[in-house]
């Protein structure tokens, strides 16, 4: 028998379906107070769809991301693996367990086939998102021929300081939920339906999300204390999407999807924490309060260089976050969507903090490459981050009934 | 913080920056309370500049300057002797700017537009009203402490020029060990005044870039590029011609530090900077990764910033005595830990440290780093 991981509510009629353009809260005027579009827990995100969930679906407050390496030689093998990956985590996704039988309707003698902390929770808007690295396109699986242009290796950047275990990787798969419980149930009985097939490479939890990437939603704080995220793309927005995030070229399999580029920053609190509010403004170039660009009002009120302070010096410096981040993507935008992190502390008396940064663009050449390279190094805000891990994934496109992930790449 | 973002050099600024002032935080947290009535309306045109009140309380002002001429303007607000309080730039025709300006003192100011964005522009008196006008601070004490760094950096300059020319003549002898031996000491003269230093953005990564930090295309060159041939590689073809360009830059350093001068908020600033140093580059010794002399940098730091914090120390004593004594005991902790690995000539190699003595040392420079942090604001009081 099936039980619905939401119990007395059934599935039927459940939450709004909380993806597509405009479904969030209405568009507000910029200036107007924005308040968090009221996404019911218990909503569910379609799993299917033109492009994958999780990319401009409004952000969920919890993240679980995990890469893993492909350890099977056998193509059929890794095929069939997405093919059960593909249902459970629709089923996942819609609130039921991750397979018929779930966590107490099978066997005494077997262990359950869904982990079971996730029963009684409802659906917490799980949307599962997933991509391909530039090792999967190697001579193991005969795809070396379709591997896109676009997905680099990425250059090694000024000051990085990346730790190998936790970075690259074959496949990642992004949950993101209102429930850090549902998210990290998702990745889990994912991993176990790999094992033998697949191994997890490295994984992250992210909270409190530090992009909105729907004008329904309030631009949240990182850890530093900042807005983060007032210029992203949002999800009201198709025409920018369109041109900043999907892709139109390079080989057909990835036509509709885009490319990941996530990036663990290790942020340096305890020293930020002891700068001056006036010195922490000027790295930022907003004022720590409003949002507003140093010079202006409102937090939506555009940065303006040609205002200057005291002495001739520009409020807004040439080497500060906002101006060099805007400056040097040359027009081009691109989606943010990361999480905090804290992953427990160093050994030396500071927390493990920092930002895990994700992002999704139509392509990292053009858009992140550039807009990272003049940050790392320029950037004033650097002397307090440490990037100490990176990855690089094609996310196909989203999936017709009864595709699998991948299909296109593998037909 | 760096130096130069202090405007080190700017002529014309006044020694002492009040804080009110210094913040270059436009709009401060929260967007600034309007003066009383609002934003002022100003109409540029090209024999013209029209201000719909020519006098605003003092605190935040806003003028939403509207170009009505012909040609791109620019609008200013100046204070006393043309000192520049605010301005905006490149305002074609049609467009409406916004300047919002921290005005902390009543008096007589200035207001400029400039059409073409050249010569003295079309001015007019502006009457700010409200707190006395500030006493430029005389304060002795902080005079003298300004003076007292400045004796201080003079001190480090001729013999961080010295050795690292008896560095760079063992290098180009060819001379290993003896340069092996010279560098770290060398390069304690450079950490203890790195802040100043650092504010020569041209100068300081050819003199002290990492490998690590190096940017696509950029040359490696300086201490860290010596450091790598005499511990890694052996010294190369070129190693000569790097030594020779070392000790023309540090040189040029030495030059210009001597002509630096450093309000008390700086100094207040640059102590808590060295403590930053130590906590991300040298704690985790990233700093000479290749010989592992990170104590002596750590060491070099440490007395950079004591040295800064003793310029203000009669001023921090009289204003906060709690502050001054905890100041002073926690910056023993950190010197008795370092004396602990005193070795010999120097100190012990970084990778010869256990984890346990690594953290009692990130423990004691967090526990320092917070009180100097304080610094800053005891020095801006009135």
């Amino acid at each position: 028998m099936s039980v619905s991981r939401r119990g007395l509510f059934g599935l039927a009629g459940a939450g709004v379906a909380v993806a597509g353009l405009g479904a969030a809260a209405g568009v507000l005027a910029t200036g107007e107070q924005r308040q968090d579009a009221a996404v019911p827990a218990s909503s569910v995100v379609p799993f299917r769809g033109q492009h994958q969930a999780g990319i401009v679906t409004p952000a969920q407050d919890r993240m679980h991301f995990v890469a893993f390496d492909v350890t099977t030689k056998d193509r059929a093998e890794l095929v069939a693996l997405l093919r059960a990956w593909t249902a459970a985590a629709e089923r996942m996704t819609a609130g039921q367990e991750a397979a018929e039988g779930g966590a107490v309707g099978g066997h005494r003698e077997a262990p359950p086939a869904d982990t079971g902390e996730a029963l009684d929770l409802p659906a917490s808007a799980l949307t599962l998102t997933i991509g391909f690295g530039p090792t999967l396109f190697d001579d193991r699986f005969g795809l070396a021929a379709k591997r896109p242009e676009a997905l680099i290796d990425l250059p090694r950047f000024p000051r990085d300081d990346l730790d190998p275990r936790r970075g690259g990787g074959d496949i990642c798969v992004q949950a993101c939920a209102n429930d850090p419980q549902v998210a990290v149930h998702a990745i889990r009985n994912l991993a176990r339906i790999g094992f033998g097939k697949v191994a997890v490479r490295w994984s992250q939890l992210g909270f409190g999300r530090t992009s909105s990437t729907s004008t329904g939603q309030a631009t949240p704080r990182n850890l530093f204390g900042f807005k983060d995220g007032t210029n992203n793309l949002k999800a009201e927005d198709p025409a920018a999407l369109a041109e900043h995030v999907w892709v139109t070229g390079g080989p057909e399999w990835m036509v509709g999807g885009t490319y990941l580029v996530a990036r663990r920053i290790r942020m340096h609190i305890e020293i930020w924490d002891r700068t001056s509010l006036a010195e922490q403004e000027d790295i930022v170039g907003r004022a720590k309060g409003s949002g507003a660009p140093l010079g202006q009002r409102d937090e939506f009120d555009q940065v303006d260089p040609h205002v200057r302070g005291a002495g001739g010096a520009a409020l807004v410096a040439e080497d500060s976050h906002i101006r060099l981040a805007a400056e040097n993507l040359d027009g081009a935008k691109i989606l943010r969507r990361g999480y905090n992190f804290t992953d427990g502390s160093d050994g030396f008396g500071h927390l493990d903090a920092g930002l895990f940064f994700v992002c999704f663009n139509r392509d990292s050449r053009t858009q992140f490459v550039p807009m990272q390279q003049a940050l790392s190094s320029r950037d004033r805000m650097m002397e307090y981050l440490e990037h100490t891990g990176s990855g690089h994934f094609a996310c196909p496109p989203g999936l017709a009934d009864g595709a699998f992930w991948g299909q296109r790449l593998f037909d | 913080m760096r130096l130069k973002d202090l405007g080190i050099g700017l002529a014309g600024l006044a020694v002492l920056i009040p804080l009110s002032a210094c913040g270059s935080s436009g709009g401060g947290t929260g967007g600034g309370t309007a003066a009383a009535g609002g934003p002022i309306a100003v109409e540029a045109k090209d024999d013209a500049c029209g201000l719909t009140r020519a006098e605003a309380d003092a605190g935040t002002i806003t003028f939403e300057v509207s170009n009505k001429g012909t040609r791109v303007t620019e609008f200013y607000l100046y204070g006393e002797g043309d000192r520049i309080m605010g301005e905006v730039e490149n305002i074609t025709p049609g467009l409406t700017r916004r300047l919002i300006v921290e005005v902390p003192d009543g008096g007589k100011y200035q207001t400029s537009c400039r059409p073409g964005m050249t010569g003295d522009g079309i001015r007019a008196e502006f009457t700010v009203k409200g707190s006395a006008t500030r006493q430029v601070d005389t304060n002795t004490k902080l005079a003298e402490a300004t003076k007292s760094y400045q004796n201080y950096i003079n001190s480090q300059v001729e013999p961080l020029v010295a050795k690292t020319g008896e560095f760079v003549a063992a290098v180009k002898a060819g001379k290993v060990d003896e340069a092996k031996a010279l560098f770290p000491v060398a390069r304690t003269y450079w950490e203890r005044i790195e802040p100043v230093a650092e504010s020569f953005g041209d100068l300081d990564p050819r003199i002290d870039a990492r490998e690590a930090d190096l940017e696509a295309g950029q040359e490696f060159t300086g201490f860290h590029r010596l450091e790598k041939d005499l511990w890694v590689s052996g010294l190369q073809a070129d190693s000569g011609a790097i030594a020779d360009r070392l000790a023309t830059d540090v040189n040029e350093i030495a030059t210009r530090a001597k002509t630096v001068e450093l309000t008390p908020l700086q100094l207040a600033n640059g102590a808590k900077e060295l403590l930053d140093e130590v906590a991300t580059g040298k704690i985790t010794g990233e700093e000479d990764i290749f010989s592992h002399t990170d104590l002596w940098d750590f060491r070099a730091n440490v007395e950079g910033s004591a040295a800064a914090v003793n310029a203000l120390r009669e001023v921090v004593n009289e204003r906060d005595p709690a502050l001054a004594k905890t100041l002073e005991e926690r910056f023993k902790v950190v010197t008795d830990l370092l004396d602990k690995q005193h070795t010999g000539d120097g100190y012990k190699l970084y990778t010869d440290l256990s984890e346990a003595e690594v953290k009692a040392f990130a423990e004691a420079v967090d526990a320092l780093g917070e009180p100097i942090s304080k610094v800053a604001e005891v020095v801006a009081q009135k």
